[in-house]
């Protein structure tokens, strides 16, 4: 059974090695954070991943599909949420929904139904359908996750999901990623809320200078970085400071 | 050293701020083009001013003007005037809009009445400087071939670009309070957007009204018809204070420097006035910067469309609930009212002015269509979304050049179909003259696209200077290829291939190339 994504080899270089011959294999059914210092290469990889960068090297690989070969049917099961919500402020979340659904080719009678439930799942109820230029930047953030779950992906991408979400918007995202993996959903994220990280991953990686330094549980993070029962904070700038001193 | 919190620490702050901002405009922010940009400058001024000697330099030899020349010459003036109060209404409005630094001002213990006094005033400065670069060639072309008398024009200049100023901050202040800050920014946009097309626009059109009167086409030139008897029958008596600018401009130091002292002291007087309550206004309009307008469209159901006609809806609904927007492209459409009016006046017994209206309408859709392009292209408010969507980059790319020729082709057709009726011949050149320039404008705007918000399409200019002059240039040449084919002559190859070769040279300096 192929994973849910398998890199192999990643470069891409800009002034200096962004990403520098990366590996990284997610499972199915795995809720996956990326975690490293500012410039350590984690929005590069995903970029790369969800197809909005070329590498210089290395293939990546999502259900099996190579992704640099061939985009389309790739991109086709992967969806992407920046941490800069980025919608339409004249159209409104239904009709930005629609737009995506289209996007995707997705039927329009099970798209606008999925909407529905996406829109009272995420408490966008009151918003649906006036336009996102009056919407906050929590709820705008809620609007591009929706359109990230409209046409159901296998693989969600997230960089920075919860920037800017109040505390309860942030546990009804949270809500709705759990959810996902429940039912056999595939979630990639990087953050740097180090707590988040902690309680909802099933693994971690730990990337610097644009390579993975460690992966695991929280527990085999800490015996790498032998650090007994220290939080999450602690082993990872442990594992940061090791490598930088390296 | 000034000291902090004086008025000149505050012009200090204020002209370097605008001086970093006017090289950034020049420059697109790139440090390494200031040298080229100082060569295109030079390049450009030296052309302005062969371009000056072929318009004014018979001119230079007038002495002891005449009324049609105070006419012509106040008429000149206002048009020059009337783009200096479509920029300085620009400027007021964005100084009342954008935060940028005003939450550092407003929240500072200063008075803010200092600052927006000092900023006020190097608004106006701005705005002078600008129409003294462009005056500069025309005056020097006059003063060398004349004497030194026409010198004074730079005077007028400064005079009247404080005039403009003036009447930009009365006119924004007036509609702040009239309408309210939510209104205000929209229609003092399109204000400033009409008022800089409305002189030349008007007198086009009054040359056309009163092109019976005389031979035909004799008047159709818009100078000419200031210098006709009906206009000047209508002209104030040689003594007029209304004359003052025009006898400035030809050298009169008593009308230049009562002019000039008039018009500073009126700005000086309206700013000060007007700064006195200005942070109170900037206030409002932030306030409703915070609460943004909620506007509520009601849910329907979603409709099955395939991704292509998914993104043209999605360009064509964008366009048409940004009510800005549509101001700012369709403003280009107020050059079609000369042409209109022509082919009403046409209409029925046919006649060689359709030949004038081709080149109007292929030059109006070029531009139109460089404006739409660049909205859909670059003007992609969520990129991130359209490229990891399963689609095609050609798809796209397909999708969004059939939303531009298809808003193209809902906006010319009209005029198209009328001429129709008075010639197939016109209607078949205006039509390839309109999709060729579209396209071309189109191919243009794809190959320098660089990611940019939708709101910040009216400096859409800056990010490449090689675009911009090559889409004027280009509109330019189907212009002159479908006139020329309009009427009938196989010298209509040349602007083509001239056209041809604008494509060609653009599309090998486009960094998408390199």
């Amino acid at each position: 059974m192929s994973p849910a994504l398998a890199i192999r080899g990643l470069v891409k270089r800009f002034d200096r090695p962004a990403v520098d011959g990366l590996d990284l294999t997610v499972r199915k059914a795995e809720f996956y954070t990326l975690l490293g210092p500012n410039g350590a290469g984690k929005t590069t990889t995903l970029r790369m991943v969800a197809g909005l960068l070329r590498p210089d090297a290395g293939t990546i690989h999502i259900h099996g599909i190579d992704a640099l070969a061939d985009p389309v049917a790739a991109k086709r099961c992967v969806a992407w949420v920046s941490d800069e919500p980025m919608i339409y402020d004249k159209l409104t979340p239904l009709e930005y929904l629609e737009f995506v659904a289209g996007l995707w080719g997705i039927e329009a009678r099970a798209a606008e139904t999925r909407a529905h439930e996406l829109i009272g799942w995420l408490g966008l109820g009151p918003q649906a359908t006036q336009r996102c230029e009056g919407l906050s930047k929590g709820m705008r953030q809620k609007v591009a996750l929706a359109g990230a779950l409209v046409h159901d992906p296998s693989v969600i991408i997230l960089d920075e999901p919860l920037t800017g979400l109040d505390a309860g918007s942030a546990r009804q995202v949270k809500g709705v990623l759990r959810e996902r993996v429940k039912n056999g959903g595939t979630v990639i994220m990087t953050t740097h809320i180090l707590e988040v990280a902690e309680r909802m991953a099933d693994r971690i990686g730990v990337i610097a200078a644009g390579r993975l330094i460690a992966q695991g549980t929280l527990a085999e993070l800490r015996d790498q970085a032998g650090r007994g029962a220290a939080s999450l904070e602690d082993t990872f700038l442990a594992l940061v400071a090791e490598q930088a001193a390296a | 050293m000034t000291h902090p919190g004086t008025l000149v620490w505050f012009a200090r702050h204020e002209s370097r701020l605008a001086w970093r901002d006017w090289l950034a405009m020049m420059t697109a922010g790139g440090r390494w083009r200031t040298r080229s940009v100082a060569i295109v400058c030079t390049i450009v001024l030296v052309a302005m001013h062969l371009l000056a000697l072929s318009m004014v330099g018979r001119f230079a030899g007038l002495v002891g003007p005449d009324r049609t020349a105070l006419v012509v010459i106040t008429g000149c003036a206002l048009l020059a005037w009337s783009l200096m109060v479509s920029q300085a209404l620009e400027s007021v409005t964005r100084a009342f809009y954008t935060r940028a630094d005003l939450d550092l001002i407003l929240s500072s213990p200063v008075a803010a009445r200092k600052i927006f006094a000092v900023r006020i005033a190097t608004m106006a400065l701005t705005i002078t400087a600008m129409a003294l670069l462009l005056a500069a060639p025309f005056i020097n072309v006059l003063a060398i071939g004349g004497g030194a008398h026409w010198l004074a024009a730079y005077g007028a200049v400064v005079a009247l670009g404080a005039i403009a100023g003036t009447v930009a901050l009365v006119l924004t202040v007036a509609l702040f309070r009239a309408i309210g800050p939510r209104r205000t920014r929209l229609v003092a946009q399109i204000l400033a957007a009409v008022i800089g097309a409305a002189f030349i626009i008007g007198l086009q059109v009054v040359a056309i009204v009163s092109a019976d009167a005389t031979p035909t086409g004799a008047t159709l030139s818009r100078y000419a018809v200031l210098g006709t008897d009906a206009v000047l029958s209508l002209a104030p008596a040689a003594d007029s204070v209304l004359w003052w600018p025009a006898r400035a401009i030809l050298g009169d130091l008593g009308a230049l420097a009562a002019f000039l002292a008039m018009s500073l002291a009126v700005l000086v007087v309206t700013i000060l006035m007007v700064a006195r309550n200005f942070a109170g206004h900037v206030i409002a309009a932030s306030a409703l910067a915070a609460a943004a307008p909620q506007h509520t469209g009601s849910a329907r159901a979603f409709r099955q469309a395939s991704p292509k006609r998914m993104l043209r809806r999605k360009e064509w609904t964008l366009l048409k609930r940004d009510p800005w927007l549509v101001s700012q492209t369709l403003m280009q459409l107020l050059y079609l009212l000369p042409p209109a009016l022509l082919l009403w006046r046409s209409f029925g017994n046919g006649g060689e002015a359709a030949t004038l209206i081709v080149p109007v309408l292929v030059m109006a859709a070029g531009q139109l269509a460089g404006g739409l392009a660049w909205l859909a292209i670059s003007g992609e408010d969520a990129p991130d979304l359209v490229a990891t969507a399963p689609v095609k980059a050609s798809q796209i790319v397909a999708a969004k050049i059939e939303a531009v020729l298809g808003a193209i082709v809902a906006a010319f057709a009209p005029f198209v179909l009328a001429l129709a009726f008075i010639s197939v011949w016109h209607a078949l050149t205006a039509t390839a003259g309109v999709l060729t320039a579209a396209a071309a404008a189109t191919a243009i705007q794809l190959w320098f696209r660089a990611q940019a918000r939708r709101s910040h399409f009216r400096r859409r200019q800056t990010s490449s200077r090689v675009a911009t002059i090559a889409e004027a240039l280009s509109s330019i040449a189907w212009a002159a290829t479908a006139a020329l084919a309009a009427a009938g002559t196989w010298l209509a190859l040349i602007p083509g291939g001239f056209g041809l070769l604008v494509l060609a040279g653009t599309r090998r300096l486009s960094p998408r190339l390199s």
